[in-house]
C-alpha cells in the first residue's frame, strides 16, 4: 500500500454543483454536500464508508444494497442519494450494538444462512422489515418477502430457516420484556 | 486425565459455526470494492456493442478533455507495451484491448482513468468509435460451414473457426459393441449456455510502489498464485515483485479463475499513473464479457444387450468456447475432464470424439461449479441413461443396478482409463429410492393419471472426478496441479494456517481449523486461518473443481502430521523418556503403560521456544505440499419427484431427495450447504437459467432481467441423506462435494418432467424446461431441441 499520498477526501470534484443533504444514518444525522447523481448505494459505500451494503446489478434485481428507508426495505442502488435527504436509513452496521447481535445476524449464524456472505446484508434487512411486520411469519411468507433478495450461494432453505430461528428468538426476547 | 472430546474442540465431524460468518453477519466482509486505497483511481472499460466487427478507428480526444480523467488506454496504447494480448489459461490468446477487431459483444476497446467511477463512465461515453461490422457466427454449427468468415484471424496457421480436434477411446471395440447390440439408444442434446453469476462481480485495484518496483494487486480471484504466474509473465516483472491479494470473495463457481483483460488493463493504467487503480466491473459487464460455462452439443449412442446390460458407449461433443480459448483445462484434456461420462457404469468399451470452435461470444467454457466440464458429461450421461431405459422398456432404477458398479469391483477402471476406487453406488441409490418412495410411484402416476395430472419421477445418479491432481496427469499451462499448507504453533499452543487454496463461501476459516483439531488436538477456535495473498500463504493452485478438501485440505492434515511428529520429540525431551515409549492421545502425549504421565500438545509448543532438546531446531512450524495420489471420487443419487400441469407447461418439484456420499464429512452443517446451494443452482439450469444470442451476436441475458435466477420463491426445499464411503487415499478420508449436486442435479429435474410427459411419445426437451417448451412437447409429442428462440418484439 502506498502511503505516498494522502486519501482524496469523499467531496465531489471541484465544479460540480452539489445539493446539501442530511440523512440520518443508524441514529446518527449526517450532512453532506452530494452530487445529485450519487446514488445512496454509493454515497453509503463511498462517502460514509458504510461498505456492509453491497452492490451485485445495475437493474435492481439483485437486492444485495438493501437497506431500511424509514424502516421499509429498499434497494439503494436505485435511489439517488438526495433523496433521502430528511430521511433516515439503516444499515446492516446498525443491526447489532456494541455487546450484542440482533437476533437476526444470529440466526443466520446458527443456521448456516450464508456462505460468501455477499448478499448477507441484504438479506438480513429484508428480513428485519419482515419481522417488525409480522412477528410470526410462515416458512412461505419468509420465502416471499425475501424474493427480492437472490443468494447464488446457500440455495435459500437456510436462508428462510435463520429468518424463522430469529422470529423466534425476537418473540421469546418480547415475552421476557 | 479424560481424553479430549474431538466434538467439544470442533474436530472432525463438528457442525462447527462458521468463524468468518462474524465478520459478514457485520457487514465487515472485505470485499475488492470495500478496499480503498490513498489516492486511488477509478477504472471503467468501454466495451464494443457489436459481436464482430473490424475497428476503422477511436477517437479518444473527447474523452481526455473531461475534467478529472487522468489516462485514456486503447488497444494502440497497450501495443505500444507489447500488452494488447496476453496468454489464456489454455495456450491461446485473449485480446486485452481490441486493436484490429472486436469478436464479442462486450469486448474490452478502451479504458478511462479518473478520479471517480462516474467520471470515467461520462468520459468512456465520450469515446467515439468506428466499427465496420463483419457477420458474426454464434454457434459452432454455423463455425464449421467452410464460408464462415474466420474469427481468429489474428492467429497464424489458423485457417478455420476450430480450435481442437479429441478423442478417446478404443473405436474398433466400441464399433464392434454397437455391431452385437441388441439395441441401439441414440440422443442428441444441447446443455445451454450459462453463466456462473456470482453476486459480486470481477474486480481489482492494482497498486504499483514505483519507489519499491512491486505491484500488488488486489483481485477477484480463485486462484491467485496462477495469477502470479501470469502477470509476471504477461507484465514482464520479476515475479518476487508481483503479490496478488484476493480478499473475501462473493461467491466464484468457476467464473473467478480466468483472468479477464480488466485486471490487465488496471494494472497498467497503475504502473502508467503510479497511483492505484480501482476497477470493478458492472453485473451486465460479468454477464456479457466474463467466463461463461456449458455450451455443448452431443450426440449420443449407447449399445445395449436386451437385458438392460450396456456393451458400449459413443459419444460426439462439439462446443463453443466464444472468441477465445480461455477457460483454465488441465493441458492434455480439450474438452476438461467430459470423458469422465460414465464413470459409475460398467461399461466395456467407450468412444469419445470432441471438436472445439471459436463462436463471436464471449469466452467461455469454465467449469461453472464443476470440475471442468464434468456437469455436461454427467448430465449428457443421465440422460442417456434415461432415454436407453425407455428404448428397453426398463424401470430406470433397476436398468441403472444392472450397469452401477458394484461394491466389491473397486478399484475399477473405467473405459477411458480412470481408476474409481471406493462407492457404495447400490445403496446410495437405495436410500433415495425408499425415501422417496419410488416402488409406489408406478401407482401414485396412473391415479393421477385418471384425474388428469401428470406425475413424473427422475434419477440421476453418478460419481465424478474431484480434486486435480495428481501432477503426473493435470496441470494448467504447465503448473503441476498440487496443493498446500502451512501451519506455525505459537508457544501458547495457538496457531496460524495458511493454505494455497482459496474459499468464496465454502468456509475454509472454519473447517481447515478443524482438521488441525482432529490431527492435533488443538481447539479448533485456537487456530486461525489465511489464505489468498500471494506474499504469505504457500504456493496452491486455488479452489475450483471442488478440489480445496481433497488436495489442500489434505495438505493440512499433512502439515498437521509432520507438526505432531516434531511435537513428539520435543514430548520425549519432556517426559524424559524415549521416543519410542511414547504413546498419541488427542492432544496429548503419553508415556507408555503410565496415562498419568504425559504432556499436552500446548505443553510441547511452549517448550519449542523455550525449552528445546539439544540436537533440535527451536520453533512449531511447517509446510506440506501435497501431490493426491488419484481422484477423488464422491457419488450422488439423486431422485426428484414433479408434477407437471398439462394446461401450461409449468411443472412443480413435489419432493426432491440427494443422497451424497462424499466421504468423511470435516464439517457436516458446511457439507449440506454446498448440496443445497449446487441444488439450487442445477434447478436454475434446468428450469431458467441460460443465455441466448440472437443472428447478430447480441447477448440476450445480459442483465438478471433477462437471465433469470432463481429467488426464494421459486427455489423448492430438498431432503439431504448421507452414505460414508471413505476415500481410501486421502488422509482423512474426505472427497470433493462442492459441485456434486451441480453436475448430478440437472438431470434429476429433466428426467422427472421427461417422466411425467413421454407417454405421449416426447423423447427429449433441452434446457432450459421453461413452461411453454413443456407445454409445445406435450401439445406435439415432439422433441423440443437447441436453445429458445429469441423472440423480436
Ligand atoms: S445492487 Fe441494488 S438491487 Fe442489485
Ligand atoms: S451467501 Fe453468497 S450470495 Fe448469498
Amino acid at each position: 500500500m502506498s502511503s505516498l499520498y494522502d486519501v482524496i477526501p469523499p467531496a465531489p470534484p471541484k465544479g460540480v454543483s452539489t445539493r446539501r443533504t442530511t440523512i440520518n444514518v443508524n441514529g446518527t444525522s449526517q450532512t453532506l454536500d452530494v452530487e445529485p447523481r450519487l446514488l445512496l448505494a454509493d454515497l453509503l459505500r463511498q462517502a460514509l464508508q458504510l461498505t456492509g451494503t453491497h452492490k451485485g446489478c445495475d437493474t435492481s434485481n439483485c437486492g444485495a444494497c438493501t437497506v431500511l428507508f424509514d424502516g421499509r426495505p429498499a434497494k439503494s442502488c436505485t435511489m439517488l442519494a438526495v433523496q433521502a435527504d430528511g430521511h433516515s436509513v439503516e444499515t446492516v452496521e446498525g443491526l447489532a450494538n456494541a455487546s450484542e447481535l440482533h437476533p437476526i445476524q444470529e440466526g443466520f449464524k446458527q443456521e448456516h444462512g450464508l456462505q460468501c456472505g455477499y448478499c448477507t446484508p441484504g438479506m438480513m434487512m429484508t428480513a428485519k422489515a419482515l419481522l417488525e411486520r409480522n412477528p410470526d411469519p410462515t416458512e412461505d411468507e419468509v420465502r416471499w418477502a425475501l424474493s427480492g433478495n437472490l443468494c447464488r450461494c446457500t440455495g435459500y432453505q437456510n436462508i428462510v430457516k435463520s429468518v424463522l430461528w430469529a422470529a423466534k428468538k425476537m418473540r421469546e426476547q418480547d415475552q421476557e420484556a | 486425565m479424560a481424553p479430549l472430546d474431538e466434538l467439544k474442540i470442533g474436530g472432525m465431524g463438528a457442525s462447527r459455526r462458521r468463524v468468518e460468518d462474524n465478520r459478514f453477519i457485520r457487514g465487515k466482509g472485505n470485499y475488492v470494492d470495500d478496499i480503498v486505497l490513498p489516492a486511488m483511481l477509478h477504472m471503467q472499460i468501454l466495451r464494443s456493442p457489436v459481436a464482430h466487427a473490424r475497428i476503422k478507428s477511436i477517437d479518444t480526444s473527447a474523452a481526455w478533455e473531461v475534467p478529472g480523467v487522468r489516462l485514456v488506454l486503447t488497444g494502440e496504447t497497450m501495443a505500444a507495451r507489447n500488452l494488447a494480448w496476453m496468454p489464456t489459461l489454455s495456450y491461446d490468446t485473449q485480446a486485452v484491448l481490441a486493436t484490429d477487431k472486436v469478436r464479442f459483444q462486450g469486448q474490452e476497446v478502451a479504458a478511462v482513468i479518473a478520479d471517480d467511477p462516474y467520471i470515467a463512465q461520462d468520459a468512456c461515453d465520450k469515446i467515439v468509435v468506428e466499427y465496420e461490422q463483419l457477420p458474426a457466427i454464434v454457434n459452432p454449427i454455423q463455425a464449421q460451414k467452410s464460408d464462415a468468415p474466420l474469427i481468429r484471424d489474428d492467429k497464424e496457421n489458423q485457417a478455420s473457426n476450430k480450435i481442437f480436434d479429441w478423442e478417446i477411446g478404443d473405436k474398433a471395440a466400441t464399433d464392434q459393441a454397437f455391431a452385437n447390440a441388441d439395441v441401439v439408444s441414440k440422443l442428441d442434446l444441447h446443455y445451454p449456455r450459462s453463466h456462473p453469476s456470482p453476486l459480486e462481480n470481477c474486480g481489482s485495484i492494482a497498486d504499483f510502489d514505483r519507489a519499491t518496483g512491486k505491484l500488488t494487486v488486489y483481485m477477484t480471484s480463485q486462484a491467485p498464485h496462477i495469477v502470479r504466474a501470469a502477470v509476471a509473465m504477461v507484465a514482464e516483472l520479476p515475479e518476487h515483485m508481483v503479490r496478488i491479494v484476493s480478499p473475501d470473495l462473493g461467491g466464484g463457481f468457476g467464473n473467478k479463475v480466468p483472468i479477464y483483460p480488466g485486471y490487465v488493463v488496471s494494472i497498467l493504467a497503475s504502473i502508467l499513473t503510479e497511483r492505484p487503480v480501482k476497477w470493478v466491473e458492472s453485473n451486465s459487464e460479468n454477464l456479457i464479457s466474463t467466463g461463461f460455462g456449458r455450451d455443448v452439443y452431443l450426440e449420443g449412442e449407447l449399445a445395449l444387450r436386451k437385458d438392460g446390460k450396456i456393451l458400449g458407449m459413443r459419444m460426439k461433443t462439439i462446443s463453443d468456447h466464444g472468441a477465445f480459448y480461455a477457460d483454465a483445462q488441465p493441458t492434455k484434456f480439450k474438452i476438461g475432464l467430459m470423458h469422465s461420462t460414465f464413470a459409475c457404469y460398467d461399461i466395456p468399451t467407450a468412444h469419445l470424439v470432441s471438436e472445439g470452435f471459436y463462436t463471436n461470444k464471449a469466452p467461455g467454457g469454465v467449469a461453472y461449479r464443476c470440475s471442468f466440464r464434468v456437469t455436461e458429461a454427467m448430465f449428457f450421461q443421465e440422460r442417456m441413461v434415461h432415454a436407453a431405459a425407455n428404448d428397453l422398456g426398463m424401470d430406470q432404477a433397476e436398468f441403472r443396478k444392472v450397469n452401477l458398479v458394484g461394491d466389491d469391483m473397486f478399484p475399477y477402471r473405467t473405459a477411458f482409463g480412470f481408476l474409481t476406487d471406493s462407492g457404495q453406488y447400490q445403496k446410495c441409490l437405495d436410500v433415495g429410492m425408499a425415501a422417496i418412495g419410488y416402488d409406489t410411484f408406478k401407482q401414485e402416476q396412473e391415479e393421477a393419471r385418471k384425474r388428469g395430472k401428470l406425475l413424473g419421477i427422475g434419477i440421476s445418479t453418478m460419481t465424478e472426478p474431484l480434486g486435480a491432481g495428481n501432477s503426473r496427469e493435470y496441470d494448467i499451462i504447465g503448473i503441476k496441479m498440487f496443493d498446500s499448507a502451512e501451519l506455525r504453533v505459537h508457544m501458547t499452543g495457538k496457531a496460524l494456517l495458511r493454505t494455497g487454496a482459496k474459499s468464496q463461501g465454502q468456509g475454509h476459516e472454519t473447517t481447515w481449523s478443524q482438521i488441525v483439531a482432529h490431527e492435533l488436538g488443538i481447539p479448533a477456535e485456537d487456530i486461525v486461518v489465511e489464505e489468498g495473498d500471494t506474499d504469505s500463504a504457500p504456493f496452491g493452485m486455488g479452489t475450483y473443481a471442488s478440489r480445496s478438501t481433497p488436495v489442500a485440505g489434505a495438505a493440512v492434515a499433512m502439515v498437521s502430521r509432520k507438526i505432531r511428529a516434531k511435537a513428539r520429540k520435543i514430548a520425549a525431551h519432556l517426559l524424559e523418556v524415549s521416543e519410542e515409549d511414547i504413546e498419541w492421545e488427542l492432544g496429548r502425549f503419553y508415556v507408555r503403560g503410565n496415562e498419568e504421565r504425559g504432556v499436552t500438545i500446548q505443553d510441547c509448543a511452549l517448550a519449542a521456544y523455550s525449552n528445546i532438546p539439544d540436537g533440535l531446531e527451536p520453533g512449531l512450524e511447517n509446510t506440506a505440499y501435497y501431490d493426491p495420489p488419484n481422484l477423488t471420487w464422491p457419488f450422488a443419487a439423486y431422485l426428484c419427484k414433479v408434477e407437471v400441469d398439462a394446461e401450461s407447461g409449468v411443472w412443480d418439484v413435489l419432493n426432491f431427495v440427494a443422497v451424497d456420499d462424499c466421504g468423511v464429512r470435516i464439517n457436516p452443517m458446511i457439507v449440506e450447504g454446498q448440496v443445497m446451494g449446487g441444488l439450487t443452482e442445477a434447478y436454475a439450469m434446468a428450469n431458467m437459467q441460460y443465455i441466448t444470442f440472437d443472428e447478430e451476436g447480441n447477448c440476450i441475458g445480459a442483465n438478471y432481467m433477462d437471465y433469470l435466477l432463481p429467488t426464494a420463491w421459486e427455489t423448492p426445499g430438498f431432503e439431504l441423506h448421507e452414505v460414508v464411503t471413505p476415500c481410501p487415499h486421502h488422509p482423512i478420508g474426505a472427497k470433493g462435494v462442492g459441485e456434486c449436486a451441480t453436475v448430478a442435479g440437472p438431470a434429476a429435474f429433466v428426467n422427472a418432467v421427461m417422466s411425467a410427459i413421454e407417454h405421449t411419445g416426447v423423447r427429449n426437451v433441452d434446457m432450459p424446461l421453461m413452461p411453454n417448451r413443456v407445454y409445445e412437447a406435450l401439445q406435439t409429442g415432439k422433441d423440443v431441441s437447441g436453445m429458445p428462440p429469441v423472440l423480436s418484439d
